[in-house]
């Protein structure tokens, strides 16, 4: 009976939420502004918070919060058992997959892998070191933009241009370390916010230079070893050396390759990194900076090579991205994309590596997938329904991204594979639950 | 001849300036209603209420939707008008702001720090694409409902105008200010929040409800952010589901330029925030308006890391 009363009292104030805000829609006509009604779509959300308040509570009292943390437990335990299994196998089908799959699947793949490196990189800074950055997509965008205008205005070429990207990423890392060295989580957090807005206004009008919002296309394709990718077959080309048909999608499978070796790459240097005194400093300075200052560690270039060296894959990342899309433009690099790799890093559970591949698969492609399920629902079973769904499936795509944030957070605030292998141990070494670490038992 | 002309520009220049500063603290006050929400829920859970901004967004389009309303069952009497859609706003703004706590902070209190932060930039992204799935992408008009004002001065073709709205603005702000300065020191839900600003955990064992303490104060927080909503509709006329998002970031400046959980600091951080953005734009460049405040938030952060207002924190160990 509590349980009615107290989803009524949900829908009740769902009732006042939506009323205005879906009820009510303000629609641009020729007089102006006029509002329309809208009674389904706000009976429809009330009742799904009536009912999911109703079952959720059901459910709430049939599982007291012991058996929650219990099966919780169980579950992590059961991850971190199962990750020696996966990775592996993860690994091998990102190997095989351009063999088996069409186009369409090798390019959400490089998507997949593109986020998956930029999570790799985030991880450093946030995970590894505990420092909360909010404009990790300005790093991005200095290696992009590097990229484009030197091939733009040396003719240098993508595999030049590469370390250049990752370098000057990696100095405005240290220049956008130096100022916030001193400040603390949130404040920090605000602060390189700022500093990617910064950038990405100065791209927006900075135009002698960048071409503002209309961004630089043409940005050259990699080559293999100096051939190209052309669909002419002519003399330098890959088809001509292989001497194979040339076809548009060895370009992508190439691509493809790239985007997995960087991304191999960045998960391999911080691996090593974390077994370096470099590495273990920046995991004390997660858990305890004051214990780490007592010790005698140098927090100043602790947090700077961080900062670096997180830019700097983020740079590489970057100048991948322009050679994919071959044209970029400031409208690539809003916060919505830092607010998303950072997302893939927390749900991948802050500091593991397969927990960040894993996230960056189920935010990316799980989305993607969903849509082209629903529309094969839709050719299947000629229902209007589903293909209206899978049509407006991407306006949705950002509003489930953030409740699944929120959600995610609520129930599992340590992210999916929340367990962390000490890089160091005295003895045997053991799988440390998340909640003993935030118990200091860590 | 010269000195005459030397005379009459600097008179110019004087009016010119006389105008900025008028239109800077205008701007000033919307921000600085923002800030306070900020700087409240800062001092209490020591947490950046990033969905603030979004709030703000919320309720401005709440103003608009009680204003179309109001209009379209014949409610045409201006002052009744704003009225109505002012405190319909604040109510359902604050009903947003109440949901948001309960829904995404209040499980996580206790966590690790990161997790309410990260929620509450889930929070922001929802509202956001929340508003623009059911309110459309396109940005909303409003003619202007006070329109005209009084010239203060006028000199060589440039007339200092201070308009109706602007003065509008400036009068809510203050009064709404008052009552929530009364609010603050002279009641007992005043008390109780102060208490659990300083020190939470005691304020609990002395008997105060700290969760409804801490909703409280994002339901007050979402009323001030609506009510700057609704002034920044009128002002501007235009409104999308981005406003949220910069005016966020800046009115957090204007909370740390402050001193971030002190309330007269979060208006006079928002007062110069809104002066600074407005004579930027002026005498150097509008395209690098939002540089300029967030320069300075980063500017201000490593000389002034307290503030001006604020107190200095001592951590202990």
């Amino acid at each position: 009976m509590s349980a009615l009363r107290d989803a009524f009292l949900s829908a009740l104030i769902a009732l006042g939420l939506f009323v205005p805000l879906v009820g009510l829609i303000t629609t641009t006509t020729d007089r102006g502004l006029t509002l329309t009604v809208r009674p389904i779509a706000t009976a429809v959300l009330v009742g799904l918070v009536f009912f999911g308040r109703l079952a959720f509570l059901t459910w709430r009292r049939r599982h007291t919060g012991r058996e929650i943390v219990q099966s919780n437990r169980a579950f992590a335990e059961a991850l971190s058992r199962a990750g020696r299994f996966v990775a592996p196998v993860l690994l091998l089908f990102a190997i095989a997959m351009p063999f088996f799959g069409s186009r369409y699947y090798v390019d959400l793949g490089i998507l997949v892998l593109t986020y998956v490196m930029l999570g790799w990189g985030l991880n450093i800074v946030v995970g590894l070191a505990g420092l909360l950055d909010l404009g990790y997509v300005a790093f991005y965008a200095v290696g992009a933009y590097s990229y484009a205008l030197f091939a733009q205005h040396f003719g240098l070429g993508f595999w030049t241009c590469l370390p250049l990207a990752g370098i000057l990423a990696a100095l405005w890392g240290i220049m956008l370390g130096f100022p916030v060295l001193r400040l603390r989580g949130d404040y920090l957090a605000i602060v390189t916010l700022a500093f990617g807005e910064i950038i990405r206004v100065v791209l927006i009008n900075w135009t002698s230079l960048t071409n503002g919002p209309n961004g630089i296309s043409g940005i050259p394709r990699p080559t293999l070893f100096g051939l190209q990718f052309s669909m002419d077959g002519g003399e330098g080309t890959v088809a001509h050396f292989f001497n194979i048909e040339p076809a548009t999608i060895q370009r992508v499978i190439f691509l493809y390759y790239v985007i997995l070796g960087l991304a191999l790459l960045t998960n391999w240097v911080t691996l090593r990194l974390r077994r370096l005194p470099l590495g273990r400093a920046w995991e004390a300075l997660r858990e305890d900076e004051v214990a780490c200052r007592s010790l005698g560690i140098n927090v100043t270039s602790t947090k700077l090579t961080a900062f670096a060296i997180g830019a700097l894959f983020g740079g590489f990342a970057g100048a991948f991205f322009a050679t994919r899309q071959a044209f970029i433009s400031p409208e690539s690099f809003t916060f919505i994309e830092s607010a998303t790799v950072l997302a893939i890093v927390v749900l991948g559970g802050l500091g593991s590596q397969l927990g960040v591949a894993l996230a960056a698969l189920v935010m990316i492609g799980g989305l993607e997938l969903l849509r082209g399920f629903l529309s094969y629902l839709a050719d299947q079973m000629h229902s209007p329904l589903f293909a209206d769904l899978a049509g407006e499936l991407p306006l949705y795509r950002m509003l489930i991204f953030g409740l699944a944030l929120v959600v995610m957070m609520v129930l599992r605030p340590r992210g999916l594979v929340s367990g962390r292998t000490p890089s160091v141990a005295l003895g045997e070494r053991r799988e440390i639950a998340a909640e003993l670490v935030a118990q200091g038992r860590g | 001849m010269v000195a005459l002309r030397a005379i009459t520009n600097r008179v110019c220049a004087l009016a010119y300036a006389l105008q900025q500063l008028i239109n800077g603290v205008t701007l000033g006050m919307i921000y600085g209603l923002i800030a306070v929400g900020y700087t409240m829920v800062y001092g209490i859970i020591g947490m950046i209420n990033f969905a603030h901004g979004d709030i703000f967004m919320v309720g401005a389009f709440l103003s608009l939707i009680a204003l179309l309303g109001l209009a379209m069952i014949g409610l045409t009497w201006v002052p009744v008008a704003l009225a109505l859609a002012l405190i319909f706003a604040a109510a359902i703004a604050a009903l947003y702001g109440w949901t948001v706590e309960r829904v995404a902070y209040r499980p996580l209190r206790g966590s690790f720090r990161l997790a309410p932060l990260i929620s509450a930039i889930g929070m922001s992204i929802t509202l956001q694409n929340y508003v623009q799935v059911s309110q459309g992408a396109r940005v909303k008009p409003l003619a202007a409902v006070l329109p005209g004002g009084v010239q203060l001065m006028e000199q060589d073709g440039f007339t200092v105008q201070l308009s109706w709205m602007q003065i509008a603005i400036v009068i809510v702000t203050i009064v709404i200010l008052g009552i929530f300065t009364w609010l603050v020191t002279r009641t007992p839900l005043g008390r109780t929040m102060r208490a659990c600003e300083q020190d939470l955990k005691m304020a609990s064992l002395l008997g105060i409800d700290t969760d409804r303490t801490i909703s409280l104060t994002f339901v007050i927080g979402a009323a001030l952010a609506a009510v700057a909503g609704f002034m920044f509709l009128l002002y501007y006329g235009v409104i999308d589901f981005y406003i949220g998002f910069i005016a966020g970031v800046k009115a957090f400046t204007a909370a740390v330029l402050g001193g971030i959980g002190s309330l007269p600091g979060a208006v006079l951080g928002g007062l110069l925030i809104g002066l600074i953005e407005v004579f930027w734009s002026a005498y150097f460049s509008v395209e690098y308006k939002d540089v300029a405040a967030f320069s300075i938030l980063v500017v201000a952060l490593i000389f002034l890391p307290t503030g001006i207002l604020g107190r200095a924190e001592v951590e202990k160990v």
